[in-house]
């Protein structure tokens, strides 16, 4: 990769790759910009991707520069439309990796129905940029008829968690760290969309989304739970993790409902829909295992305990990220 | 001595001003009898700062009054100071008379604790023509709860949980009566108009009242099962010590399979046919705060799982005229543990108790006055003849008696576990009692409330809040959503200031602080520290050499973890390889492999300099301990094998000097290898035990003839050892150290808040509060 200062070997670059890629009328017109026809009320967020390495089980950074953009548009009860994509790369980069990545992206925008309309590329000195990071920016139309968000929550509210929790943080410090695990473990990075949309669409009474990135389930609970005023409890037992995901957890003594995700998403929902909700989620492949684990209630802001099998209950703390130990 | 009206311009008048622990303990009457003995005139009353006198008189008798006051008040009253002042003679005194109380200005008058039933009452309750013959509530101004019911200040009745309960004729002629025991006794009753005892089942329903009530909980007690008493301060589940199924079944039921769990005894005489008690043993067991103490037993005819592996039992005598009368009515001791979920508080409410504990206990012996302030057992210990306590609740709290002023408004609010909470005052420091874990929601309920409760009771809304540096405590969270200006304290400095704070000291000393982990100032985690302090801040001297935790936190509860980090501290991945030693086997092939892979890339596996994680891995080394079912049990375990007869060669550690000028470190490398040897050759664990403790004492006594300090301060949780820290005292003391350890306040977290308090106001400081670190704005 040596496609430095935007010259011929740029132009070739995005003439050869990235076109016929992501391959839609926006980019064919070759203007310094895309032109958008949009009413009402949209969306709009960005998110830059750092992940390494750029390749790991179940996934790599191109689908999740898609995948995380498109879901944080979601979350805002909107239909992802476009999308824009910036590549910051190491120079020296292999072609062929940067191909890889890039048709990632072009697969998980077909499949989510949304269109990379613009884009920035930029080379840097190598021993920067880990090879490559890319930023991606989106807009959506948004289809919620009231807002989404962690304020419209009322005590009683149910927590529906779209599927099993842990595997994305999992596979990434394993391809990272080269742990040799026994079973191989897949990230769920995906697009969650589709069953946000059929949520609204059909009807149901969301008052808020929340993807679970980073901080993994605890961090979205606790945060919506603050922002609400509102305390939550959930059940343990009904939280799906895989026995591979929470035999790695108990051993490297990680905390499953701390480790992110990056295709599972909490709707919090009125009571009267639940069963509905879960019905609608199931039918979706990524939110097929959707489960109900718990509810908002009355209490302490941001105070969320885990009732575990055996009776007893734990506070579940958003955490600073020093993970240091509490215990003297 | 008295003065006739002929003598009248030798009569001089003076206003009086007693400071202390002088309400709620009779020191009204007691003024008033003195007085009237003296021929004194004049009045005393309670204001919100203590006890107001004006007396007249001869100044001579005055001079004596003074004096009395001094040195011969009531037994649970404090006298810090009395101010003295002439007066004009206004009006005339025709007699000495006791006023009622002032409720104006800010209360800042100190409460008396919760004390056992003084001896008069017992002889009351034991005596069949007395009208509280076995009377479960029998007190006075000498005894009984005062803390614990408590809503207001100024002590009175109408703002103690006794409200409820309105004063028959013969009890109201008492409190009124300067002459009585039982004048103003604020939680004065008798069986016609005051609590009364129930028992009951988990669902509530009552089966019996009062003395069958009492015969009910007998029964319960002798056919094995378990009961839930409503003692002063909280509920406790009582069952026979002498049963091992019955306390079995107690185990199984409260998850808690090897903790120790305390005995009590019907009396000394009892106690004493079961445990070698010492005479300071004995004094601490009697005394009015009747603590839990922790006491080398015979085990005569007691169960054997009470402590498993542990040398030392937790006994205790009768706490309340309850607790007398059903340990004599049974004449078998019982176990006695606080009535708690495992890592829940306390509970203290006959609704709350029988939704926590439906499921532990077979039946509810309870009353119904109000428990205001839930309080656990006291727990303490003699050490080097001194006694020395390990939780700090019942018959002390909230007072704390310092040698020095601190700066008022000031709030510390402690650690993450083991929780206290304390409040600087004008007239004093006042430390919460035990609120145990901040990992439930109901600890964390408790703390709030506690908070909340002692900043009204004291008048009192600190603007600046000490904490611990550790991000995540939850206490670090609620001092900056409760101050204005926060100040951060370092977990070990915090230790080290509690300790310099009870026993008033401000010249530099080297703090040995050892404990299980705390925030370092390099963000790894403490554990192992030699810290020199003076008024200006303080330096890491020294520290154990660090060694990794594979799982962070899980290595807490798992010592084999702890002995695993150590080892690949030691020689890398060949350490999985170590099969014959227990803690590597205790692992399978595949999770040492993974946890192997996780210490190369530093996943989840902190460093730290922890001495608490360092006896850990010797106990899982030794084959003792590789998962823990309590806090310290590895420790303890290992400290249980010490021989302290046995000299075998103390392990060696050996101290560098740092490449700069950083602190020295202190390598546990030669003592682990020699663990290893003796593992090889078969040693006996009370050898390597032995050695292991020895090893530390030595070099703690090099660091410290290194450090050229002549005090040496020693806390934190390691110190809870009694071998280690009767053995370390008795080293300094050989090389010509002054020692100085935790008495008054744990040794353990619960002694950080003090520490955080003290050390954000700087010792022995008047005025400006001043804080190691800038302010940080909330
Ligand atoms: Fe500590
Ligand atoms: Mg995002
Ligand atoms: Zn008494
Ligand atoms: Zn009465």
């Amino acid at each position: 990769m040596a496609h430095g200062g935007g010259g011929r070997a740029m132009a070739q670059l995005l003439d050869s790759l990235f076109r016929p890629a992501f391959d839609n009328p926006w980019l064919e017109r070759q203007h310094d910009g895309a032109v958008l026809d949009m009413p009402g009320s949209i969306a709009f967020t960005t998110d830059s991707y750092v992940v390494r390495p750029l390749f790991f089980p179940g996934s790599d950074i191109g689908a999740m520069a898609v995948h995380g953009t498109v879901n944080d548009i979601a979350m805002c009860g909107a239909e992802p439309q476009y999308l824009s994509a910036g590549f910051i790369l190491e120079e020296g980069l292999p072609l062929a990796t940067l191909r890889q990545v890039v048709e990632s992206m072009a697969t998980a925008a077909r499949a989510t129905g949304v269109r990379i309309v613009t884009g920035d590329l930029k080379v840097v000195e190598r021993g920067k940029a880990d090879g490559l990071y890319i930023n991606t920016a989106g807009v959506g139309r948004v289809v919620a008829a009231h807002p989404i968000e962690p304020g419209q929550v009322q005590a009683g509210d149910r927590l529906l968690l779209s599927g099993d929790i842990g595997r994305h943080g999992i596979a990434v410090m394993a391809a990272r760290e080269k742990l040799d695990l026994e079973s191989a473990i897949e990230s769920d990075c995906a697009s969650i969309a589709a069953p946000v949309l059929a949520l609204l669409n059909e009807g149901i009474s969301v008052r808020c989304f929340r993807d679970l990135t980073r901080g993994g389930l605890a961090s979205g609970v606790v945060e919506v739970a603050e922002t609400a005023g509102l305390a939550a409890e959930v059940r343990e037992a009904d939280i799906p993790v895989r026995e591979d995901v929470s035999a790695v957890c108990e051993l490297l003594g990680l905390d499953p409902l701390h480790v992110a995700n990056e295709g599972r998403f909490i709707a919090v929902v009125a009571p009267e829909d639940v069963d509905r909700a879960i019905a609608i989620l199931r039918r979706h492949g990524v939110s097929e295992a959707a489960v109900e684990i718990g509810q908002f209630i009355e209490g302490s802001a941001g105070r969320v305990t885990a009732q575990s099998l055996i009776g007893g209950s734990r506070i579940v703390d958003r955490l600073s990220g020093e993970q240091l130990p509490r215990i003297c | 001595m008295t003065q006739g009206n002929a003598a009248e311009p030798l009569l001089t008048r003076w206003r009086i001003s007693v400071r202390g622990v002088v309400q709620g303990v009779g020191f009204r009457p007691f003024v008033y009898r003195q007085a009237t003995a003296l021929g004194l005139s004049g009045w005393v009353e309670n204001s919100p700062e203590g006890v107001e006198i004006e007396a007249e008189g001869d100044p001579l008798v005055l001079e004596r009054l003074i004096s009395e006051l001094k040195h011969q008040g009531p037994v649970s009253a404090r006298v810090d100071d009395i101010r003295t002042a002439p007066v004009d003679r206004n009006g005339v005194f025709r007699a000495f008379t006791i006023r009622e109380s002032q409720t104006r200005g800010e209360p800042s008058v100190k409460l008396p604790a919760d004390w056992a039933p003084c001896p008069q009452c017992l002889q009351e309750l034991h005596d069949p023509d007395n009208r509280r013959y076995r009377y479960p509530f029998i007190n006075c101004t000498d005894c009984g709860p005062r803390y614990s019911l408590i809503e207001a200040l100024p002590y009175d009745r109408a703002s103690t949980a006794m409200r409820h309960f309105q004063m028959c004729g013969r009890c109201l002629a008492e409190y009124q009566d300067p002459g009585s025991r039982r004048f103003h006794a604020e939680a004065t009753a008798c069986p016609d108009c005051g609590p009364r005892l129930a028992f009951c089942r988990s669902d509530g329903s009552i089966l019996a009242q009062d003395g069958a009530a009492l015969a009910e909980a007998v029964e319960v007690l002798a056919a094995g099962k378990i009961l839930a008493l409503k003692g002063l301060g909280g509920f406790q589940l009582l069952v026979d010590a002498r049963n091992a199924q019955s306390v079995q079944a107690l185990r199984e039921r409260k998850h808690r399979p090897d903790k120790p769990l305390a005995v009590m005894f019907g009396s000394m005489a009892a106690l004493q046919r079961v445990c070698r008690v010492s005479s300071e043993e004995r004094q601490l067991l009697a005394g009015p705060e009747r603590p839990i103490v922790l006491s080398h037993t015979r085990n005569h005819g007691l169960a054997d799982n009470l402590a498993p592996r542990r040398e030392e039992l937790g006994v205790m005598l009768p706490s309340t005229p309850l607790h007398e009368l059903l340990l004599g009515d049974l004449g078998f001791p019982v176990v006695a543990t606080s009535g708690n979920r495992n890592g829940e508080p306390i509970a203290y409410d006959n609704e709350d108790a029988r939704a926590r504990l439906g499921d532990i206990a077979d039946g509810f012996l309870i009353h119904d006055r109000p428990i205001v302030r839930p309080l656990d057992d006291s727990v303490a210990r003699v050490t080097a003849g001194h006694p020395q306590l390990l939780r700090r609740a019942r018959g002390y709290s909230p007072n704390l008696a310092l040698p020095f002023p601190v700066s008022p408004g000031w709030g510390a609010t402690g650690g993450h576990l083991k929780t206290t909470l304390a409040l600087s005052t004008d007239s004093g420091v006042v430390l919460s009692p035990h609120l145990g874990d901040m990992d439930s929601a109901l600890g964390r309920d408790g703390f709030d409330r506690t908070v909340d409760s002692l900043q009204t009771l004291f008048a009192t809304r600190p603007q600046y809040w000490a904490h611990d540096r550790h991000p995540d405590y939850f206490t670090t969270g609620r001092a900056v959503a409760l101050g204005s200006k926060q100040c951060a304290v370092q977990h070990h400095v915090a230790h080290i200031a509690a300790v310099m704070a009870e026993h008033g000291l401000h010249e530099p000393v080297l703090g040995v602080a050892w404990d299980g982990s705390g925030f370092g100032d390099d963000s790894t985690l403490w554990g192992g520290e030699f810290l020199s302090l003076d008024a200006r801040g303080y330096q890491r001297l020294a520290h154990m050499r660090p060694f990794r935790l594979p799982g962070g936190e899980a290595a807490m509860r798992e010592p084999r973890r702890s002995a695993l980090g150590l080892l690949y501290g030691v020689m890398g991945e060949g350490a999985m390889e170590q099969e014959t030693l227990p803690p590597v086997s205790d692992f399978t092939r595949a999770e040492r492999w993974l946890l192997v892979q996780a210490l190369n890339a530093g996943i989840n596996a902190p460093e730290t300099s922890s001495v608490g994680r360092l006896f850990d891995a010797v106990a899982a080394l030794a084959g003792l301990c590789q998962k823990a079912s309590y806090e310290g049990q590895a420790a303890a375990e290992l400290e249980a094998m010490v021989d302290r007869e046995g000299k075998p060669e103390p392990y060696r550690f050996d101290l560098s000097s740092p490449d700069t000028d950083g602190p020295w470190r202190v390598d546990w490398g030669p003592a682990i290898e020699a663990v290893l040897a003796d593992m090889a050759r078969g040693a006996p664990v009370s050898d390597i035990s032995t050695a292991f403790h020895a090893g530390l004492v030595n070099v703690i006594v090099r660091v410290a003839e290194q450090a050229k300090l002549s005090r040496i301060v020693l806390g934190g949780g390691c110190f809870q050892n009694a071998s280690l820290l009767e053995s370390t005292i008795t080293a300094l003391r050989g090389a010509g150290f002054q020692v100085f350890w935790p008495c008054q306040v744990p040794a353990n977290d619960g002694g950080l808040a003090l520490g955080q308090l003290a050390w954000a106001t700087r010792l022995n400081q008047k005025g400006e509060a001043t804080c190691a670190w800038p302010y940080r704005d909330a």
